[in-house]
């Protein structure tokens, strides 16, 4: 049932399936270029088409026409004879594109001509009190379960945050008959006027027609509290209430399932151990690669596609996949170019997906407090550290995410720094006085994802390898 | 910025921070000067381990220094626990190196003897144990372990711990710590030293250089010399689990905090911001041979860093004739020599000069200019 | 906390949790199946023993460690459930042999 890769060597190996790996894949393959997809999850489709191939959803409609798309992705990719597998967690890639990748419990090694990394986004950390309660979880770990299981939350159940994907979410539970207790808005007041020189690019977006109307169909079922300024989990092992501060009156109320979201960010762990540069976004508050515009990366011969390469969308993730995959086979094969979509078309594709995020990151930037926790609120899951301890190590001397691992172990957990980094960054840059780009990021080695020691064991070894450890 | 103190330490490391830390306890006004979050950095790269076994072939001195580290080390530990509250995880139960195969047993054995027949050297009670004694103490070796040597007097320790413990430490005692603030220049005028950093200047009647391999740069500065050749070694760190492993082995502890970390490689090389998987494979096969069980546990870090090693491989402690008040102290082993740096280098440079009788050995002075091979049983 | 879509139409997979016989779809992971039936399924970590459940459910939280077929700290939420299979709800450190 385990498949391992057919070959050594390919031209393309494309590390991820969601939109822009989907479309990479695809137009490589297309164009005649030897081409491996490879992808963690049980089917293709990433977080946004998730379970696309097997969805128990079947009426249409309630995933809405945006999902579906993929279906014609994951279609193309079928004809287009690139091979794919799944259940495939890529542990390792270095500067000489040697990619080892773990699958089934073993690791096979390939070497690509060029990669294209198309590892997608995750959520941004939401450090409330209480946010690791049984109980809290992300609004796409909802989203995750209604795709791939049909599954609806059933009891009270209180979804807070902002941005789009979060009214998405309300709008598909509501139509499986899930249900949803109440929604807090913690949107700030002062994005919306900051949003407003932007506001004409959205307007003209397809973002804009379909946003409004969710939010309306969302609105008149639950009731919707707007301006949230603080936010809070409790319960004695579980989660039991949730308490919060809107135009200054607290409220607690009861709840079995908070679902929490404030925008995705760029899932930086594969690249940054690549030794891909990044760089600190201010307006998306995230790390996001140094890319040129075909989305070559500061290593030779590695791109980045996808809300990988700062967040996008689904639909730019789609585009930035195939200027991925064209440049490649421009550079690979460059009779087989001219069949594809000339790079002005898909250059001008892309401008018209990207019309609008300036306003969406404006208007549902999170604001300072749930990126930035105090006190007891826990900022590394892994190792259960808190804001406190974060900023008693300043105290003492920490200066950065590295030597704070020194101190604390933050980020030195299975998670490797996905939940806690972009807060440690931010905490640390906050206390110092400084920007987050001076303060920096942890440095990111193999294993990018946990294997077994039995597998590391298994990797092929020189003379040299033994004697450097082997030495009487 | 201070400039008046009395010792400035230039490293801020497991090493710097032992020295200050030893100062700031004998009452000195001190300031470290550090450098940044990214830079080479042994204190937060190293195995932890209070090691006593088959070092100082080649030089006894290293063995008896090494002892009695090893004895002073549990003073340190209640004195930073009283200080800071923070338990450093001292365990010094003894430790073993494992072997798998006749020829490796064949080798230590012959190694042990070498150790034991070494004039001068302190007895640290070495010895050679068959699987079936290794068993008794460690339950859970597999089948291709064909013994190894145990000495009573290893140990190790929860080295991240021992640093911040440093570092709180440093706020009682009135140090100055000073970190994204490398030194570039140091000259001694008008009785003091002045060193030069991007902030500014900061001056001090005494100086230690305790900057891992940049010594070799510092060093010249105030007539001292510190010829290090450093090299890279891998570990591999696996995700928690339950308490196996009593002691601990030269290639493999146990933290207090449950991970497993599996050593050691050495390579001629700088650059530890990449890693050979390779090698770690080989690390990774030797412990599973060693603990069957650990096969199936996940690794979840896997890291390089460079040594700190003097290129005899033994510790450097100097004090220079043409600047008197400035001192170099480098070695590969901060983590086991931490008691020692912290009582006795810093008595001696509170003090104004060195012990010969202790550390006289250690003076750069032995590589008259050129390195010797490593041979410090490392 | 949650529950079933009607239209889901998936074949039934029967797996063990802790012993107990729980019914899963073909096509849940292993943590959805966990959410889905009502179990309490919280682990407890190997820091602090505190309580948990999957946080983020797409690999990247590693709230979701649970010992499947007698192998521990897996992501539940990457595994697909098989007929048969027996999950344990993990309480602090990996143990020797799972």
């Amino acid at each position: 049932m385990t498949v391992a890769p057919k070959r050594e060597d390919y031209d393309v190996v494309v590390i991820g399936a969601g939109p822009a790996g989907l479309a990479a894949a695809a137009t490589s393959a297309e164009a005649g270029l030897s081409t491996l997809l490879l992808d963690e999850n049980i089917g293709p489709g990433g977080q946004v088409f998730r379970a696309i191939s097997s969805t128990p959803v079947t009426e249409r409609n309630q995933l809405g026409a945006d999902y579906w798309v993929g279906a014609d992705l994951v279609q193309s990719l079928r004809a287009s004879g690139a091979e794919v597998i799944q259940r495939a967690i890529v542990w390792s890639l270095d500067r000489n594109l040697d990619i080892a990748v773990s699958i089934g419990g073993a690791s096979a090694f390939v070497k690509a001509k060029r990669v294209i990394l198309a590892t997608g986004a995750l959520e941004r950390p939401f450090p409330i009190p209480g946010w690791t309660l049984p109980g809290v979880m992300t609004a796409g770990a909802a989203q995750t379960m209604l795709k791939s299981s049909g599954l609806v939350p059933d009891g009270r159940t209180v979804i807070a945050g902002q941005g789009p994907l979060l009214w998405l979410l309300a709008a598909q539970i509501l139509r499986l008959g899930g249900r949803i207790d109440r929604i807090l808005d913690t949107t700030q007041r002062g994005n919306y006027f900051a949003a407003l020189p932007h506001a004409f690019a959205f307007l003209t977006s397809p973002y804009f027609a379909k946003g409004l109307s969710m939010m309306r169909e969302v609105k008149a079922k639950v009731q919707v509290v707007s301006g949230v300024t603080e936010l809070a989990a409790s319960g004695d092992g579980q989660l039991a209430s949730v308490s919060y501060v809107a135009g200054g009156k607290r409220e607690t109320i009861p709840a079995d399932l908070l679902l929490l979201h404030q925008g995705v960010v760029p899932n930086v762990n594969l690249a940054m151990s690549a030794g891909i540069e990044h760089r600190w976004d201010d307006l998306q508050l995230c790390w996001s690669p140094v890319l040129d515009a075909s989305g070559n990366s500061s290593v030779a011969g590695i791109a980045i596609a996808g809300d990988g390469a700062g967040i996008g969308g689904a639909n730019a993730a789609v585009v930035r996949g195939r200027i991925a995959a064209r440049a490649a086979v421009e550079a690979l094969a460059p009779a087989a170019a001219a069949k594809l979509p000339a790079m002005a078309t898909l250059r001008s594709d892309l401008a018209k997906a990207e019309r609008g995020r300036v306003f969406l990151d404006t208007l549902f930037r999170p604001a300072p407090q749930f990126r930035i926790p105090s006190g007891d609120t826990i900022v590394c899951r892994c190792e259960e550290v808190t804001a406190k301890d974060v900023l008693d190590s300043v105290a003492i001397g920490a200066t950065g995410p590295n030597q704070l691992k020194a101190y604390r172990r933050t980020g030195m957990g299975p998670c490797q720094g996905r939940l806690c980094g972009l807060t440690v960054t931010e905490l640390m840059a906050q206390a110092r006085g400084k920007t987050p780009q001076e303060i920096g990021y942890y440095r990111l080695r193999a294993p990018v994802k946990p294997i077994t020691l039995a597998e590391l064991a298994a990797v092929p070894k020189s003379e040299a390898d033994i004697k450097a450890v082997v030495r009487g | 910025m201070r400039t008046d103190y009395d010792v400035a330490v230039v490293g801020g490391g497991l090493l710097g921070s032992a020295i200050a830390w030893g100062l700031g306890r004998l009452g000195k006004k001190v300031a470290v000067l550090d450098e940044g979050d990214i830079t080479k950095r042994a204190s937060r790269a190293n195995f932890a381990l209070v090691w006593v076994q088959s070092k100082g072939l080649g030089m006894p001195a290293y063995t008896v220094w090494t002892v009695q580290a090893s004895q002073a080390w549990g003073r340190l530990a209640s004195e930073l626990k009283q200080q800071t509250g923070l338990d450093v995880a001292l365990q010094q139960n003894g430790g073993f190196h494992l072997t798998l195969g006749e020829d490796e047993f064949g080798q230590r054995t012959e190694l042990v003897k070498r150790m034991h027949n070494q004039v001068g050297a302190a007895d640290y009670k070495m010895e050679m144990l068959r699987p079936s004694e290794v068993k008794k103490a460690l339950p859970l070796i597999g089948p291709e372990v064909s013994g190894g040597s145990y000495c009573p007097l290893d140990g190790h320790v929860n080295s991240l711990r021992t640093f911040r413990a440093f570092h709180t430490g440093f706020i009682a005692f009135g140090i100055d710590y000073f970190p994204e603030r490398p030194v570039s220049a140091i000259s001694k005028s008008g009785g003091e030293f002045r060193l030069t950093t991007p902030q500014g200047e900061l001056r001090a009647a005494k100086v230690v250089l305790a900057a891992g391999n940049a010594n070799q740069t510092l060093a010249p500065m105030v007539g001292l010399f510190a010829p290090m050749g450093p090299t890279r070694g891998q570990v591999v760190v696996t995700e928690r689990t339950v308490p196996f492993l009593p002691h601990p082995l030269t290639t493999i502890r146990q933290t207090d905090e449950g991970t497993v970390m599996i050593g050691d490689s050495k390579e001629d090389e700088l650059d530890d911001r990449t890693l050979k998987p390779s090698i770690s494979g080989v690390m990774a096969d030797r412990a599973q041979r060693m603990f069957p069980h650990l096969a199936r546990l996940n690794v979840v870090r896997n890291w390089s860093g460079i040594r700190v090693m003097p290129q005899d491989g033994f510790p450097i402690y100097d004090q220079s004739e043409t600047h008197p008040g400035a001192f170099v102290a480098c070695c590969h082993s901060g983590v086991t020599l931490a008691s020692n740096h912290a009582f006795e280098i810093a008595r001696m440079v509170a003090q104004g000069a060195l012990e010969p009788e202790l550390v006289g050995a250690f003076s750069a002075s032995r590589f008259g200019g050129a390195g010797a091979a490593n041979s410090s049983g490392y | 906390m949650f529950r079933r879509s009607e239209q889901d139409k998936r074949p039934e997979v029967q797996i063990f949790v802790d012993g107990v016989a729980v019914a899963a779809r073909q096509g849940d992971t292993v943590s959805a199946a966990l959410l889905a039936s009502g179990v309490d399924a919280r682990r407890s970590t190997a820091v602090s023993g505190a309580p948990r459940l999957p946080y983020c459910m797409m690999g990247v939280c590693f709230d979701c460690l649970v010992t499947i077929d007698g192998v521990g700290n897996r992501q539940g939420c990457l595994v697909p459930v098989a007929e048969g299979m027996r999950i344990e709800i993990q309480k602090g450190k990996r143990e020797i042999g799972k």
